[in-house]
């Protein structure tokens, strides 16, 4: 045995597992780090006015985001509302029909390109289509930008959930002489339930952060207001406008309103794990 | 229990009628989710036609000539759209640059040395940090990023790099924080974890057994995943990589706050530029009608980019499971 | 050329020159073959024969998949179900299908068997207690899940989600039962409770079972099919094939000369 190729075998194995570990744990400092800066900043501006006075004018006091929480929540739970039938119902198309149809495999290709297509280009979409034709900036567009973000998720994850489900149950449903599309709903979709509404979170999750396609379609506003068809007080563009201008309570205001987010996106990540591991191994 | 005769079954009659009422049902069930999922389909050539439409008197006026043009005048009206994708694709690929290893080294952890019972506690903390929103990591990237990098990261880079002949004018100029290096290093963090995750999904595909028979012969650890795992799921990373950098091309926030927002063509990485994006997010709110069109031709061009890196993307995972004999 | 049994019985389905395809594969060469009313009738032979692909072809279960088709003749009391007129959710009402793996779905063991009557029939509430009630007796069931019935069909056993599924596919009165290796997922408690279960249903039901346990077959049924590699290669009374099978083949796989 060559004793020198082995050491240097040795040594490389060595310095490339630390490497790794390395790396992990850079990754874990940067989580930590950035958790970190998010809370001390951000516990500063929790408090009873943030959530009920409404965001302050520029150059005056004070001020709270119960605006843009209202609004942001409105907006997220028509995205909901809109986006979770039409993309399960485009995912059961293609775990059903999927197999026989040649246009479901292009569907599925361009789902999947839509996933990772820029927000900010949705946005400017919708913009030219209804913004611009309706003459204004409204709650409802902010919701159509979003849900062009949410559909291709949720039909991906439905669409892979009900390929799991194993063939001989929709075979037992079948052998009944059940109709198709009792089958589909009430035998497979349920039996992937759990997945499904898995989906879900992880959808309302990633576009309860995003930002760039509500520039375009719900701007902002700056009075507390529940008209979904005008500007509507957001999250993410309050904190796109107030982080980077001068004024410290606004700045402050960012902070408060990044820490909500980013609590709200982590809460449903973490439901939705906990709660599908919990379901899959029961 | 008898069996219940005075239990009415319904006649031949009307079994027939509920069968026929079903075949409507199904019809009608199928067309519906066919819609539905057609409508992916439809908004993709939406936005494709829409944005043209927008674009057009941009594009009438500059021609293709519009992609190199190095300008960017408002006030006469003259644009062009080089320094945006500059911009966009120099801190995509320093964001490519500085993730992927560190992804690669995050996988190979989280699949090889870890202990098992950290392996998904750990791993779902990566997949928390790729949640995270990116308007979070922009944030992180102005308050705290950006000073320590003036303070700390800038001068070390002047005085070590920057002495060279060759990267001298590349760690040049003024050292506030900010600029393209910045946006780079900042969209590094914001990918990392996503090319991590999907990095070592791929990973765990790999068949224990490949692995145990190279450890067998005696391998390494180090030499399993250089000689079995990587090759065996190279196609999958490189998608993998892909993916992560059709998100770095399209990303806003990110890189807004830290990229300097600046319509000129500097030579050093720390000087201040834009990405498409980014400008975009700026100039859009006061943009009159011909600067618009600018803006959607320049929206229009990043589409075309990330879609054509997505659709390689796509092409290479769908290419390297059908290798390994999987349905797509 | 198979035996044809000396019968006074009714036929219950009559299969004439049926050549079945996957893709361009032949999975069944020429079947010709009658099955008994209210008798039970097994298919067996080695891996592969094709004697679920005929198992089948009587519910139509492979026009879900495109690629496979049957070209010939079934008649189901006269009518030829490989009719392409034919309305193949009628049909698997009339012939039910119990799996080799137990598939309760996601419901509640009641659900499960109120799903199938539920799709051609109005019952009250009463009177679909008494059904559910009835099927889940008939399977020798009932007095063990009668105090659960709200609970999820996934909570029971394999033994018992088999004859869930066996209550499931009586519960709506089918003619005809096809049974595709139902015990081979099953521990030999079960095996003998589902084997009891099949000589009652007689009675009532047209069985078809298929098996790889020729033990079983010898055991539960009145009519046998030997099939090799997609031939049917001998078909009579049970007795006469194990007894004394007219065939070489036959003899060489039933005393176990291959497998």
């Amino acid at each position: 045995m060559d004793l020198n190729l082995y050491k240097r075998r040795r040594l490389t194995n060595q310095v490339g597992l630390t490497l790794s570990m390395f790396a992990m744990a850079l990754g874990l400092f940067v989580l930590l780090w950035i958790l970190f800066v998010l809370f001390k900043n951000g516990l500063q501006s929790i408090d009873w006015a943030m959530f009920t006075q409404s965001t302050p004018a520029p150059g005056s006091e004070g001020g709270g985001l119960a605006n843009a929480i209202v609004g942001s929540l409105m907006i997220v739970v028509t995205t909901a509302l809109v986006s979770t039938p039409i993309g399960i119902l485009a995912g059961v198309y293609l775990a059903e029909y999927g197999d026989q149809s040649k246009i479901a495999g292009v569907t599925r290709f361009v789902t999947d390109i839509m996933l990772s297509a820029p927000s900010i280009v949705l946005g400017l979409f919708v913009y030219a289509i209804w913004v611009a034709q309706a003459k204004h900036f409204s709650g409802w567009a902010g919701s159509m930008a979003l849900s062009l973000i949410a559909i291709p998720v949720i039909v991906r994850t439905t669409e892979n959930m009900l390929r799991l489900v194993p063939g001989s149950l929709r075979e037992a449903a079948f052998a009944l002489g059940a109709p198709r599309w009792k089958v589909a709903t009430l035998i497979t979709l349920r039996a992937a339930q759990t997945g499904v509404i898995t989906g879900l979170l992880l959808a309302l999750a990633r576009i309860s952060g995003e930002t760039a396609p509500l520039l375009f379609t719900a701007l902002n506003n700056q009075f507390f207001s529940l008209d979904m068809n005008a500007p509507m007080a957001n999250l993410p563009v309050v904190i796109f406008q107030f982080a980077m201008s001068p004024y410290d309570n606004w700045v402050r205001l960012a902070w408060g309103g990044a820490l909500l987010i980013t609590l709200t996106v982590l809460f449903l990540n973490i439901l939705a794990r906990v709660f599908f591991r919990d379901k899959v191994q029961s | 229990m008898s069996q219940p005769a005075e239990t009415p079954i319904l006649s031949a009659g009307a079994r027939l009628a509920v069968a026929k009422r079903q075949q409507l049902q199904d019809k009608f069930f199928h067309a519906l989710t066919l819609g539905f999922s057609l409508l992916v389909l439809v908004a993709l050539m939406g936005i494709l036609v829409s944005l043209v439409v927008n674009a057009w008197p941009a594009l009438q006026k500059f021609g293709v000539g519009f992609i190199w043009r190095v300008e960017w005048d408002i006030i006469n009206q003259e644009f062009g759209a080089a320094i945006a994708i500059f911009g966009t694709v120099v801190s995509a690929c320093i964001a490519l640059l500085i993730a992927v290893p560190l992804s690669f080294g995050i996988a190979v952890f989280l699949t090889e040395t870890c202990p098992v019972a950290l392996r998904r506690p750990l791993g779902t903390a990566i997949e928390l940090l790729a949640a995270v929103p990116s308007i979070i990591y922009g944030m992180f990237g102005l308050f705290v990023f950006a000073p320590l990098f003036a303070e700390y990261g800038q001068p070390a880079l002047q005085s070590t790099l920057g002495q060279m002949p060759i990267f001298s004018s590349l760690f040049g100029g003024a050292m506030n924080g900010i600029g393209i290096l910045a946006a780079g290093i900042v969209l590094a963090f914001m990918i990392l974890p996503f090319i991590a995750a999907v990095m070592r999904d791929v990973f765990e595909i790999v068949p224990p057994v490949l692995r145990e028979s190279a450890y067998g012969i005696g391998c390494s650890t180090w030499e399993v995943v250089r000689n079995i795992v990587l090759p065996y799921t190279q196609k999958g990373v490189i998608g993998g990589v892909m993916l992560g950098l059709g998100r770095a091309l399209g990303e806003t926030m990110a890189v807004t706050f830290v990229i300097g927002n600046s319509q000129r063509l500097g030579s050093s990485l720390f000087s201040p530029g834009t990405s498409i994006a980014s400008t975009l997010a700026n100039e859009f709110g006061e943009a009159d009608d011909f600067h618009l069109s600018t803006l959607f031709a320049l929206g229009f061009l990043l589409f075309v980019i990330t879609f054509v890196v997505l659709s390689l993307a796509k092409w290479m995972t769908v290419r390297s499971e059908k290798s390994k004999g999987a349905k797509t | 050329m198979p035996t044809t049994p000396i019968v006074a019985e009714k036929t219950a389905i009559e299969v004439s020159n049926l050549n079945f395809f996957y893709g361009t594969f032949k999975g069944l060469k020429d079947i010709n073959l009658n099955i008994a009313e209210h008798k039970v009738t097994a298919f067996i032979g080695p891996s592969g024969c094709g004697k679920s692909t005929l198992l089948r072809t009587f519910n139509r279960m492979y026009s879900l998949y495109p690629g496979q088709r049957a070209e010939g003749q079934i008649k189901l009391y006269g009518q030829d179900i490989l009719d392409p007129g034919q309305d193949l959710n009628l049909l698997r009402a009339r012939v039910g299908m119990v799996f080799q793996k137990p598939t309760p779905f996601p419901m509640s063991i009641y659900d499960n068997i109120a799903f199938g009557v539920r799709l051609y029939e109005n019952l009250n509430r009463s009177d679909m207690d008494d059904r559910v009630e009835w099927a889940l007796s008939k399977a020798a069931i009932w007095n063990e899940v009668k105090d659960k019935l709200g609970q999820s069909g996934l909570s029971l056993s394999g033994g018992q989600q088999q004859r869930l599924c066996i209550a499931r596919g009586i519960a709506v009165k089918p003619s005809v039962l096809l049974l595709d290796e139902p015990t081979s997922a099953l521990d030999p408690i079960s095996t003998g409770k589902v084997e009891e279960l099949i000589s009652t249903l007689k009675n009532e039901y047209t069985v078809v079972i298929v098996t790889h346990n020729m033990q079983q077959a010898a055991r539960v049924s009145d009519y046998t099919a030997y099939m090799y590699l997609g031939e049917l290669i001998e078909f009579g009374q049970t007795e006469a094939i194990f007894m004394k099978p007219n065939r070489q083949e036959t003899e060489d796989y039933i005393t176990g000369r291959f497998g």
